[in-house]
This record gives C-alpha cells, sequence and structure tokens, in this order.
C-alpha cells in the first residue's frame, strides 16, 4: 500500500498521516507481515518440533507463548499459520477487487447490462457474508484457493457497486466525451479514461475487504468448514484450542489476538488511505 | 408515492427471484451426482438411478428449475437429507434460539451504540469522540468467537454468572431458555454496536449542522433541549435504516455464535448441513434469508418514509 504514493497528489503523506494511530497501525501490520513471512524462512521458527513432555505449557521460558497439545510451539505456529490467514485476506482483496472492478465498469458503461447486473449485485448482497461463503466452500471443497474463491464471490459485489456508481459519474464528464469524440475505443475509455481516476475508493475498499475476509476466513475455520487442517490458519489454531479452554486458555487467546491485531489495524490503515484519497468521503466519517 | 412503492415492490421480486437461481445454480455446480453422493460409495448403481428419479434428477435441467420455482413459490423447499424431513420444518424447528438471539443482540447493541455515538458527535472531536471510535474499531475487529469463548470460559464456567453453553435441555421452560441467549446476545450485540455507534455518530453529526439546531440554539434554548428535543429526534430516523443493514451481520454473527456456545438454532443446523453435505437445508437456509434480508430492508426503507415527512420519492 505504500507504494501508492507515487499516484496520489502531493501530501499524501501528511494525510495519511495525520492522525498517529495509522503509523502506528501500518507499522503494526508491517510487523506481523514480516513476522510471519521472514521469521520461519529465516528457520528461526520450528513449529513441527512435537514434544509430548511439553505438551499444554504455559506461555513463557523455552515456549515465549505456550506449547500447544503437541508440545509445538504456539509463537512458530502462529507465525506459519499467519502466512495463510494473510495470504487468503490478501489473495481475496485481489481478486474480488479485479472481478468487481470488470463487473462495475460494464455495469456502469452499457445500460442494457447495467439493469441485469445492477440486480444481480442486489441478490449477491442479500446473502450474508458468512452464510455465502460456508455454502460455497461446502459446495467447491475446503482448499486455501477455493476458500479465496469463495470469500472473493461474496465480496467482489462491494466493489462492482463502488466502480459502477463512480463510472456512472466520470463517464459524463467533458474529458470523456472529448475522448469519445476523438474516436478512442470504449475499452481504452474504460480502462484509461475511468479505471484510472476510481482506482483510489477501490484501494480503500480493497483494504477494507482485506479486513473482512481475515476475519471470515477466521470465522469458517473456526467452525472447521475452511482450509484443510494441514495447512493451519489463525482460525484453525483457536478451533484446535477450543477443547482445552479450561486448561490452556492461551490457546485460544494468543491466536485470536492475531486476527484482531491484524484486521484492526488494516482497517485503521484504510481509513487513512480514505483520508489520503478520498477527502470528499473522509469528511462524512 | 405510489409509482416508487410499485418501483420498490417490482424490484424486490426480481432480485427474490435471482435469489432463488442463484441458490438453485449453486447446489448443481457441487461435484458429482448428488443422489450418489447422498447414498455413499456402498449403493448400487440400481439404488442410485431409483433415488434420481425419486430427486427428478433424471429430468432436463430446466424442468427441474421449474418445478424447484414453483416448489419454492408454494413454500416447499425440499426435502432435508439427512434429516428426512421437509426444509422448511426443519428450520422452523430451529428458528427460535436464532430469532430471539438476533432480537436481543440488536438490543443490546443500540443500548450500547446510541447513547455514545449521539455524545461522540455532540464532543466531535474530543478525547471521548475518539476513544469511542477506536473502540468500536476494535469490537469490530475482534471476531466473536474469540469474545464469546472468553466469556464463556471466564464469566460462565468460572465464575458461573451464565449457562457456558445449550440451551436448556429438553423441556426447558421459555425463561430458561431465555437466560442461556444472554451471553450469546451480549457477544454477538458487542460485535454488531460498531456500525450502529458509527452510523449514529455520522448522522448526529449531520443534523448538529442543521439550520434549526443552530436557530434553536439561537433562540437562547438550554443545550440539554437541542440536543434531546431537535436533534435526537431526527437523528433517530437514520437509525431505522442501520438496523436492516445490521440484519446480515447479525444472521453471519448468529452462525459463528451459535457455534460457540452450541445453540440448536438455523445457525447451528446450516454449519452441520455443511458437514453433512444435506445440500437442501443449505440451499433453503440461503433462500429464507436472502428473502428475510430483502424484506427487513424493504420495510425499513418504508418505515424511514412514514416517519420522516420530508423523504419524498
Amino acid at each position: 500500500m505504500a507504494g501508492s504514493s507515487t499516484t496520489a497528489a502531493p501530501g499524501f503523506r501528511k494525510l495519511m498521516f495525520q492522525r498517529p494511530s495509522v503509523a502506528v497501525a501500518l507499522a503494526v501490520f508491517v510487523a506481523v507481515v514480516a513476522a510471519c513471512f521472514l521469521v520461519p524462512a529465516l528457520g528461526l521458527a520450528e513449529p513441527g518440533g512435537m514434544s509430548v513432555r511439553n505438551r499444554l505449557t504455559p506461555p513463557g521460558g523455552e515456549y515465549p507463548l505456550g506449547a500447544d497439545a503437541f508440545g509445538r510451539d504456539v509463537l512458530g505456529r502462529l507465525m506459519v499459520s499467519g502466512q495463510t490467514s494473510l495470504g487468503i485476506g490478501l489473495g481475496v482483496a485481489v481478486l474480488s477487487s479485479v472481478v468487481g472492478i470488470a463487473i462495475g465498469l460494464i455495469a456502469g458503461f452499457f445500460r442494457r447490462a447495467d439493469a441485469a447486473l445492477s440486480r444481480l449485485i442486489d441478490a449477491m448482497m442479500a446473502f450474508p457474508d458468512i452464510l455465502l461463503a460456508l455454502s460455497l466452500v461446502a459446495i467447491f471443497g475446503g482448499t486455501m484457493l477455493n476458500v479465496i474463491l469463495a470469500l472473493s464471490i461474496v465480496y467482489a459485489p462491494r466493489i462492482a457497486r463502488i466502480v459502477r456508481a463512480s463510472t456512472l459519474v466520470i463517464r459524463e464528464l467533458p474529458y470523456v466525451e472529448a475522448a469519445r469524440a476523438l474516436g478512442t475505443r470504449t475499452p481504452t475509455i474504460m480502462v484509461t479514461h475511468v479505471l484510472r481516476n476510481i482506482l483510489s475508493p477501490i484501494m480503500v475498499q480493497a483494504t477494507f475487504i482485506f479486513a473482512y475476509a481475515m476475519l471470515a476466513e477466521a470465522g469458517l475455520s473456526f467452525l472447521g468448514v475452511g482450509v484443510d487442517p494441514r495447512t493451519p490458519t489463525w482460525g484453525i489454531m483457536v478451533n484446535e484450542g477450543r477443547q482445552y479452554i479450561d486448561t490452556a486458555f492461551f490457546l485460544i487467546l494468543f491466536p485470536g489476538i492475531a486476527i484482531a491485531l491484524s484486521v484492526l489495524s488494516l482497517q485503521i490503515v484504510g481509513d487513512g488511505l480514505r483520508d489520503a484519497l478520498d477527502p470528499k468521503l473522509a469528511k462524512e466519517s | 408515492m405510489r409509482s416508487y412503492l410499485l418501483r420498490r415492490l417490482v424490484g424486490m421480486i426480481i432480485v427474490v427471484f435471482l435469489v432463488l437461481t442463484l441458490a438453485f445454480i449453486l447446489v448443481r455446480l457441487a461435484p458429482g451426482d448428488p443422489a450418489s453422493l447422498l447414498l455413499g460409495p456402498d449403493a448400487t448403481p440400481e439404488e442410485v438411478q431409483s433415488l434420481r428419479v425419486r430427486l427428478g434428477l433424471d429430468r432436463p435441467i430446466l424442468v427441474q428449475y421449474l418445478t424447484f420455482l414453483a416448489n419454492a413459490l408454494q413454500g416447499d423447499l425440499g426435502r432435508s437429507l439427512f434429516f428426512d424431513r421437509p426444509v422448511t420444518e426443519v428450520l422452523a424447528s430451529r428458528a427460535e434460539p436464532t430469532i430471539f438471539l438476533a432480537l436481543f443482540s440488536l438490543l443490546v447493541a443500540l443500548v450500547i451504540a446510541t447513547p455514545i455515538g449521539i455524545w461522540a458527535a455532540y464532543r466531535r472531536g474530543s478525547v471521548l469522540d475518539q476513544t469511542s471510535i477506536t473502540t468500536a474499531m476494535l469490537a469490530a475487529s475482534v471476531p466473536s468467537f474469540l469474545t464469546g469463548l472468553i466469556f464463556q470460559r471466564y464469566l460462565a464456567t468460572d465464575l458461573g454468572w451464565f449457562p457456558a453453553s445449550g440451551y436448556g435441555g429438553v423441556g426447558a421452560d421459555f425463561g430458561t431458555r431465555m437466560w442461556h441467549l444472554v451471553l450469546p446476545s451480549i457477544t454477538l450485540g458487542i460485535t454488531n454496536s460498531a456500525l450502529i455507534l458509527r452510523f449514529t455518530r455520522a448522522s448526529m453529526l449531520d443534523i448538529l449542522g442543521e439550520d434549526y439546531v443552530r436557530t434553536a440554539r439561537a433562540k437562547g434554548m438550554t443545550e440539554r433541549r437541542v440536543v434531546l428535543r431537535h436533534a435526537l429526534k431526527n437523528a433517530g430516523i437514520p437509525i431505522i435504516t442501520v438496523v436492516g443493514l445490521t440484519f446480515a451481520l447479525l444472521i453471519s454473527g448468529a452462525v459463528v455464535t451459535e457455534r460457540v456456545f452450541n445453540l440448536p438454532g438455523m445457525g447451528n443446523l446450516v454449519v452441520n448441513a455443511v458437514l453433512r453435505r444435506d445440500y437442501p437445508v443449505i440451499q433453503g437456509t440461503l433462500i429464507v434469508v436472502a428473502t428475510l434480508y430483502v424484506l427487513v430492508n424493504l420495510l425499513t426503507d418504508l418505515l424511514y418514509l412514514a416517519v420522516d415527512k420530508r423523504v419524498k420519492y
């Protein structure tokens, strides 16, 4: 997200970080990502190592965040599981944006398609997110790719709605009219003249979808219908920890905090992005 | 006005029709033949074939679709594969905990969020305002199962203030059943208070900037009266809308919360249906919930129209 400063108007950094909480949140999120992807890659965490003798060791000492029922280091497992949780969030943010942009642009540009697509978007949004994702995963099967696909189907209509609304405004602007008068083809207008100018609200929304998708994935995994438990996520860790709710609550607490921390920091970053990229929207909140 | 109502009604019918169509397509996307899936790997081809005929799977897809639509419109959503009872009957038998959980948690969310939202808007930019916004964001970021499990462990198991799970067992009276919904409702209410808080604050901010508020102040009316008489009365209207919007959140949250507290509601039913591959129940739940969502949002819009005399369509 930081790389986007090149595309925004001057003062992006100032607007984005006018509230210190945004900088803190960004730092927290970057730290979580770095911990999940760098530490295991450097071989500093070995979550695979089991030792029955150390099962359910409380936090402290050799195991900073305790050990699970197989004597595995919770901190190490958190970092490895985070790769899947964060990966799914990012995958959904990207895929739902791509699909949503395509649907939104078509609906915004072609009046005939609009009526049908808008109703379809309404109908899709009538299904509560977890319920629809649950049904889709039930049908396609619980793999990481299918969870990403299911959640992207759930969230793409939100992007599509925003893209459609912005497209309807921009397509009437003089410069689009000028481009059309010059004989520019519609697909070119859609991408270079319209899409480029609505990237800001899409990016803001994609950041929020990243957060929602992580929450939804955690919910699905908690319900036991997410990805294969052999590639754990934070939600799966909470679900596994439920058996020990009375004896080792930390097995639930730490992955739960990891989810909350990531989601919260993403939402604050999203708010900051909105302040910086979409000042009109920001004023309303 | 009348044309607006008509337009909304037609729009609603189209969306419900699309919801039915999507639900139909969704279940057909499942890999494998439903009949052989249903009977398991030990079934003979003859058994599979006879079930296919019984379920109407041997007919052309268009005929199946039209039959499905016709049945659904008559309130027949098929039979549960697991319970071997009509889906509507199964859903109805699980409706009570879900309906009360949704209502109570909405109440909890409104009680928490509206006063704080109003106060935060009134003291815009103050420490209280900042804190309430951050807290709301935190509430929306903590997965509801974490809140639920914390309550379950510490308030129910350790302190024994509330029942930890279940719905009071067979034959429990109404009071006992509702008592089992207290912790789940607080859990879900906290999660959903975030959206309502932000919404209340935003609509209150709008109103505090209106001319009539300035006029009331200029007349020398006390601040208390300005806020309570003028602003509050009008801020209540947009809150109706947010109730419609939270419906989807409530249902999604109910699925997870019912699982945490092991409540025999529709959410728990649908998760079990997913684990058992009981497609008709999944399909039926999707249809009922989505249709309710559309209805709730139509109702809130109409209520808005009835309450706010300024709104003209």
